[in-house]
């Protein structure tokens, strides 16, 4: 069946050209909760890389903060068909934090407070294409958004960039996160629009 | 954020069931608390359903609507209890 | 009815908008005509379906404002929420004569039943008045006689829905009591100020436990849970109380 609602827009959208393909431009920035927003006070937080055979690495906020930060300006691109150009944030690159891991695994997987999971493969985080970010558009990260910190995966649909992030697990094989494993695709890649299981 | 319930669910249930699934009680795997499916507290509308426990927050149940095709994760419910239509 | 109502699997259909009455200056009553509704219970919901011109879909869940008779409509009334998507499309854009897609009815859990023998307690905040509403009317065209009675709160006396009809339910219906709580603005001349519902609200207006009443709360999850955890205090049986949270932002 299909019935067109006349004068119906929906949120305000525009279809532009250079978007991935399926894509609206938005202009506001849409929140996506899949739970109650944790609220990390930053004396409490941190963020421990696991490897694969068990060894650990963890930083405090103030530990965090202190290292090598950048400024990146990216597009996001959430599933539910949402893109945003130019966001502006600064944190941590996964470079920086992967730089004294030892590790032989191909995957990880992104750890939250409240207890989301994503999988990301490692090459994903690699090279300059993540980070974990703290601030948005020049201003603290808003709870809301993810903060104290969350991942930024930008190159992915934005269910990979996890907020509230307190850990990064590194596993041999690859394994479905909280969306994933609820029919979301385990990639994700928005230009391929890989938005489900099979696509 | 929308904060809704179980009731909610029901018509997306309902597209894939032949009986309505949110009278059928639920066993939490996290806290082994239960109650109606229709009670579960719903979260990520845009995404899916995202259905917790009332009483520990886990996931009990979330579904998924593609495009073609409909995913229902149960995982969070050790079991589900459902009445008989007409007993 | 019941029966008709549960077998099969559903899909979407269209309804035709036939009227619009305006309750309040932020809700209307749309009224419905969907060729081979199968009937409903008081307290089902259905959802609703746009499609705009561009493909792009928004879908919302809406309770059932009227009693189900034989070829009669289906009621919904909604609640314009002013950063809403759908809401206000439904509230000021739609006309009489256009269609819209339902799916429906749906919903088998918070739903009151005329089999139900047992004293009813209805408890609204706001707009989630409307599918106890539902079972206001149901009750007043079977003519039964469980007693009924409605604690409904709203922020000020404009807000309150089915304004003109709730006073004759309480004067035709018999057993139908009605308790009207205001949040922010009482009426001129009122006794009782505005404030949030509360044990002592519950407790002179509702059933007493003994009575072993049905209760339904409806309405923002805030109202619900602070409705529902007084009825627990005050020594109802928390299986006999059914809640329905409506969401904030649609």
């Amino acid at each position: 069946m299909g019935i067109i609602s006349r004068g119906f827009g929906g949120r305000r959208r525009e279809s532009v050209p250079g978007l991935p393909p399926g894509q609206y431009l938005t202009h506001d920035f849409p929140v996506l909760s899949a739970g109650p927003t944790p609220r990390i006070p930053l004396d409490r937080w941190s963020f421990t890389i696991t490897t694969e055979t068990g060894g650990k690495k963890s930083w405090n906020w103030s530990e965090f903060t202190a290292l090598p930060h950048d400024d990146v300006t990216v597009d996001i691109h959430c599933v539910t068909k949402w893109s945003k150009l130019g966001t502006t944030w600064r944190g941590v690159s996964l470079d920086t934090l992967l730089a004294d891991v030892e590790t032989a695994a191909d995957y990880t997987m992104v750890h939250s407070f409240g207890g989301y999971t994503t999988n990301v493969p490692l090459e994903d985080l690699l090279d300059g294409k993540a980070w974990i970010a703290y601030k948005f558009d020049g201003e603290d990260l808003e709870p809301e958004h993810g903060g104290p910190a969350r991942m930024l995966v930008p190159h992915l649909y934005f269910w990979k960039s996890a907020k509230w992030v307190n850990g990064l697990e590194m596993i041999n094989e690859d394994e479905p996160g909280f969306w994933e494993a609820a029919g979301y695709h385990i990639y994700g890649d928005p230009w391929l629009e890989q938005r489900y299981q099979g696509d | 954020m929308r904060e809704l319930d179980g009731n909610a669910m029901a018509g997306d249930l309902r597209e894939i069931f032949a009986f309505d699934v949110t009278v059928a009680r639920y066993t939490c795997a996290g806290c082994g608390d239960g109650g109606a499916i229709a009670q579960l507290m719903l979260w990520g509308q845009e995404m899916g359903h995202v259905a917790r426990c009332p009483h520990c927050e886990d996931v009990v149940m979330r579904l998924v609507h593609g495009p073609d095709r409909v995913y229902l994760d149960l995982r969070g419910a050790v079991r589900l209890e459902l009445p008989l239509a007409g007993v | 009815m019941a029966r008709a109502a549960l077998s099969g699997r559903l899909t979407w259909r269209a309804g035709t908008l036939v009227e619009a009455r305006p309750e309040t200056p932020t809700a209307r009553t749309l009224v419905l005509d969907v060729p081979d509704w199968p009937g409903h219970l008081p307290g089902q919901h259905v959802d609703v379906r746009l499609t705009a011109p561009d493909g792009y879909r928004a879908q919302r869940s809406y309770s059932i404002a009227s009693a189900w008779q034989e070829g009669g409509k289906v009621e919904l009334t909604i609640q314009r929420l002013d950063d809403g998507e759908v809401s206000p499309y439904l509230t000021d854009v739609l006309e009489v004569g256009d269609q819209i897609e339902l799916r429906g009815p749906v919903g088998g859990w918070f739903v009151w039943r005329e089999a139900q023998q047992h004293p009813v307690l209805l408890l609204a905040g706001g707009s989630g008045v409307v599918p106890l509403m539902a079972m206001v009317r149901a009750r007043g065209i079977a003519r039964a006689k469980q007693p009924f009675r409605m604690i409904y709160s709203a922020r000020t006396p404009e807000d309150v829905l089915y304004r003109e009809e709730l006073p004759r339910h309480v004067r035709d219906d018999l057993g139908f009591d009605l308790f009207l709580n205001f949040t922010r603005k009482a009426p001129e001349g009122s006794p009782n100020p505005p404030k949030r519902i509360d044990v002592p609200t519950i407790n002179t207006h509702g059933w007493p436990p003994d009575f072993t009443p049905d209760c339904y709360v409806c309405g923002p999850t805030t109202f619900v849970e602070t409705a529902a955890d007084i009825l627990v205090a005050l020594g109802h049986d928390p299986k006999r109380i059914r809640t329905e949270r409506f969401g904030g932002t649609s």
